[in-house]
């Protein structure tokens, strides 16, 4: 007894401060950051994503550029890629949206006679940095939250599994993982939803008392993710139930999951 | 390895042959019709094992299916590959699995995935597409990767009944109520205690094996990374090795040791994470508490080389995507022993916890024999007087230059498979640190990756839980025709169900977490 005590007590305090402060590890490969006004050559860019997030589509004297960061699995490779630093890796995490065209970013240039890119016309605008109020607002609620693998690859199911750990400790928000959907507020559905899981996935979310949230995590979460669409799978969450929340990662960070979480619990009732 | 292409040409009548003999290989093709007493030959010998069997469709070039019987024996380091050609219009095999427990699975989902027959298999039925499924076959060169099918109705599978009095089903999953991925176990009890238990599994089944014939080969990486997420990085590189040898790409000495130490990093990630689930599923929260936390000094470690907590993106053919500077190698070894002394402590009150100790000894009973008979791998093997482990067995990356520890067990229970992954932690750190000292100047990724057409290659990497293999054979145009993923949960199933007989069902949660299999790598 004494040498838990002792173990207990030599540990201190490692939660993490999140969301009030404590920046994530500048390592960590967040974000990728588009100079739309110096990206002299997105087709190539756009040649190396194993996921197609990056989208060009030619017409005429039009060039249209999307990103979509529901698609993106954060490889870092359009950074490697891009030439003259037009694209860089960042730290950022907070990226989970309300409505799955909030993930998508559009940028359009001229196009010469003979292809060439010319002027950025319209460059977009930042996605994700709207709710630090929102969230502080919702603190002290409570939730409970049934979690859903609807055919992961279990990569979401670890960060998930973390938000119990002491660091990131999500029980101080009065959140808690629930064994029922009976019991549940929310549902936390990962995978790109397979065909074997649909029907699971329909009667958990039939299972689960209104009002209730959905929330789709990770990329496969998303849109089917790297799977995309297939005999087996159905390409998303939303395919299948309605979905309130987007948290795009592969996977999404611990901290990345509680921003997720706690925007969709600033829209319930709402 | 003479002697043994000796006896299969015996064993065959002279009918098989060798086609290629490689370093880490060895194909020889036979007739289909001698399968079985090649394979009775070849397993006759102490240390010799089967490793796998997998079918390809070889219809529109060949006119054929073929089969690949992988076997390997102890002390022998290529595997020896037998090669069965099936014709298209007779499309059927003499199935193994009655003498051959631990191809039970693997025939049924070469019947599933190729519409091949396994003939006189004890229990043909479906296994990898469930039952509700319209009579498709998606590993066919034919089947369409996005053919659209009907919604499915109708019974999923029948479970076998449960019969006598007081004998109950209990029904979980496919949705349960931790967070854990999905499938359904069917348990029969008599009071508490279990008297057999019924899996189901490919509820996540994502089309994986098909999806590499669409994708260009670099792209591929990051498919075998979210074959299990929690073997991102020994998925991605048994993957990566199977290319690379298929196509005669050397990697670089610097990568194969920066493969070493993010191998290793993923087996202790993952070690530390189970061994404190074990303890919290028998009522020691405060351990798991204490694990949850030092497994995030890995992840830190993980992400400060890799940008990735879960090693993410790092995996490339030919070496590995980023390179570490001095700085970052050098701080390693500290950081390491800071997570060592943090374990050590924990797992010290695991230990000194009686409570704790009496219900992890004897729980979960896996027979030496059972377990060889069902052909486990991994961490349920070695708790199991199973002593096999591909690093040693068949060395990869850089392990041939570091000095190994590799326990073994043979008491077979929830204990000794903590202990196996105890062991693996502290000889995984000792290996990271000598390899941290080693590594050598040079580039970090082969220069050139050209993946020529045709060329086949098998890899397997020791990943946390076990064996992971890859077997891939290259397409036209930088793409890939056939990978074949085992993942060592698809072995391991089976023990587990022989695990918990017995046992009271208030232990089935300690005694799954004990083997931890992963239901993706299972499904794909
Ligand atoms: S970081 Fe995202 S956008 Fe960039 S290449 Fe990778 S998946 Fe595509």
């Amino acid at each position: 007894m004494f040498k838990i005590l002792e173990k207990t007590f030599r540990a201190g305090t490692v939660t993490k401060d999140y969301p009030d402060g404590a920046a994530v590890s500048p390592a960590y490969r967040g974000q990728p950051r588009f100079d739309f006004a110096n990206w002299r050559d997105p087709r190539s860019t756009a040649s190396v994503c194993p996921t197609g997030a990056i989208e060009v589509s030619d017409s005429g004297q039009l060039r249209t550029v999307t990103v979509d960061y529901g698609h993106c699995i954060f490889c870092g490779e359009c950074a490697g890629a891009a030439s003259g630093g037009a694209v860089t890796v960042t730290p950022r995490f907070e990226l989970a949206a309300t409505r799955r065209s909030d993930l998508r970013v559009t940028a359009e240039y001229t196009l010469d006679s003979s292809g060439a890119q010319g002027a950025l016309l319209r460059g977009p605008a930042e996605i994700g940095a709207k709710l630090k109020r929102e969230i502080h607002r919702v603190l002290g609620r409570s939730l409970a939250i049934r979690e859903v693998d609807a055919g992961s690859c279990n990569g979401c199911e670890l960060e998930i599994v973390a938000l119990n750990n002491s660091l990131y400790d999500i029980e101080r928000f009065g959140i808690q993982f629930v064994a029922s959907p009976r019991h549940a507020d929310m549902l936390l559905v990962t995978g790109p939803v397979t065909r074997n899981m649909e029907l699971a996935l329909r009667k958990t979310y039939a299972a689960t008392p209104d009002p209730k949230l959905v929330v789709a995590v990770g990329t496969c979460g998303i849109g089917g993710g790297i799977f995309g669409v297939n005999y087996a799978t159905c390409g998303g969450v939303d395919q299948v139930v309605p979905v309130d929340v987007y948290i795009p990662g592969c996977p999404p960070r611990p901290e990345a999951l509680l921003y997720g979480i706690l925007l969709a619990v600033g829209r319930l009732g709402a | 390895m003479e002697a043994l292409l000796r006896e299969l040409e015996q064993a065959s009548g002279g009918a098989a042959r060798v086609m290629e003999s490689r370093a880490a290989e060895i194909y020889a093709k036979a007739p289909l019709a001698a399968i079985p007493e090649i394979a009775q030959a070849l397993l006759g010998v102490p240390g010799a094992r089967i490793v796998a069997v997998f079918a390809e469709d070889r219809v529109e070039p060949e006119g054929v299916f073929y089969n690949y019987y992988v076997f390997e024996r102890t002390g022998v380091e290529p595997y020896l590959i037998v090669r069965a050609a099936i014709p298209a219009a007779d499309p059927r095999f003499p199935s193994l699995s009655a003498s051959l427990p631990a191809l039970n699975w693997q025939e049924r989902e070469i019947q599933d995935w190729f519409g091949l027959e396994a003939e006189g298999h004890p229990n043909p039925r479906r296994v990898a597409l469930h039952d509700n499924w319209p009579d498709v076959h998606p590993l066919r060169k034919d089947f369409d990767l996005r053919a659209k099918l009907d919604a499915f109705e109708g019974e999923r599978h029948t479970y076998r009944p449960t019969l006598g009095e007081g004998v109950f089903q209990i029904p979980v999953g496919p949705v349960h109520a931790g967070i854990i991925e999905p499938g359904h176990f069917n348990f029969a009890v008599a009071g508490e205690p279990i008297l057999y238990l019924q899996l189901r599994m490919f509820y996540t089944h994502k089309g994986t094996e098909k999806l590499f014939e669409s994708f260009p080969v670099s792209k591929c990486v990051f498919l075998a990374e979210s074959v299990s997420g929690d073997s991102a990085f020994s998925h991605a590189t048994a993957f990566s090795q199977a290319v690379e040898r298929a196509s005669g790409i050397e990697v670089p000495l610097r990568a194969e040791v920066m493969r070493t130490v993010l191998l290793e990093l993923e087996r202790i990630y993952n070690h530390i994470a189970d061994i404190g689930a074990m303890a919290m599923d028998v009522g020691f929260v405060i351990a798991n508490a204490h694990a949850g936390r030092i497994r995030e000094m890995v992840l830190e470690v993980n992400e400060e080389l890799t940008g990735s907590r879960l090693l993410r993106g790092m995996a490339c053919i030919g070496g590995v995507r980023r390179d570490w500077s001095p700085a970052q190698i050098a701080a390693l070894p500290a950081k390491l022993s800071r997570v060592e002394a943090e374990f050590r402590s924990m797992r010290e009150l695991i230990r000194y916890s009686d409570s704790t100790r009496d219900r992890l000894e004897s729980t979960g009973f896996l027979s030496p024999e059972k377990a060889a008979a069902l052909g486990i791998v991994g961490v349920g093997g070695r708790a199991s007087g199973v002593d096999l482990d591909v690093r040693r067995d068949h060395p990869y990356a850089a392990y041939r230059r570091f000095s190994l520890r590799i326990p073994s067990f043979s008491e077979g229970d929830v204990l000794r498979r903590m202990c196996v992954r105890t062991d693996e932690v502290y000889a995984s750190i000792a290996l990271i640190c000598a390899a941290a000292g080693s590594i050598p100047a040079g580039p970090h990724r082969a220069a050139e990756v050209a993946v020529p057409p045709g060329r086949y290659a098998l890899a397997a990497v020791e990943g946390w839980r076990g064996e992971i293999l890859y077997w891939v054979r290259t397409g036209p145009n930088q793409t890939i025709e056939r990978c074949k993923i085992k993942d060592p949960s698809l072995n391991n199933w089976p023990a587990l169900v022989e695990a918990v007989q017995g046992n009271i069902i208030a232990d089935f949660p300690v005694i799954n977490k004990s083997f931890n299999l992963s239901y993706s790598g299972t499904d794909r």
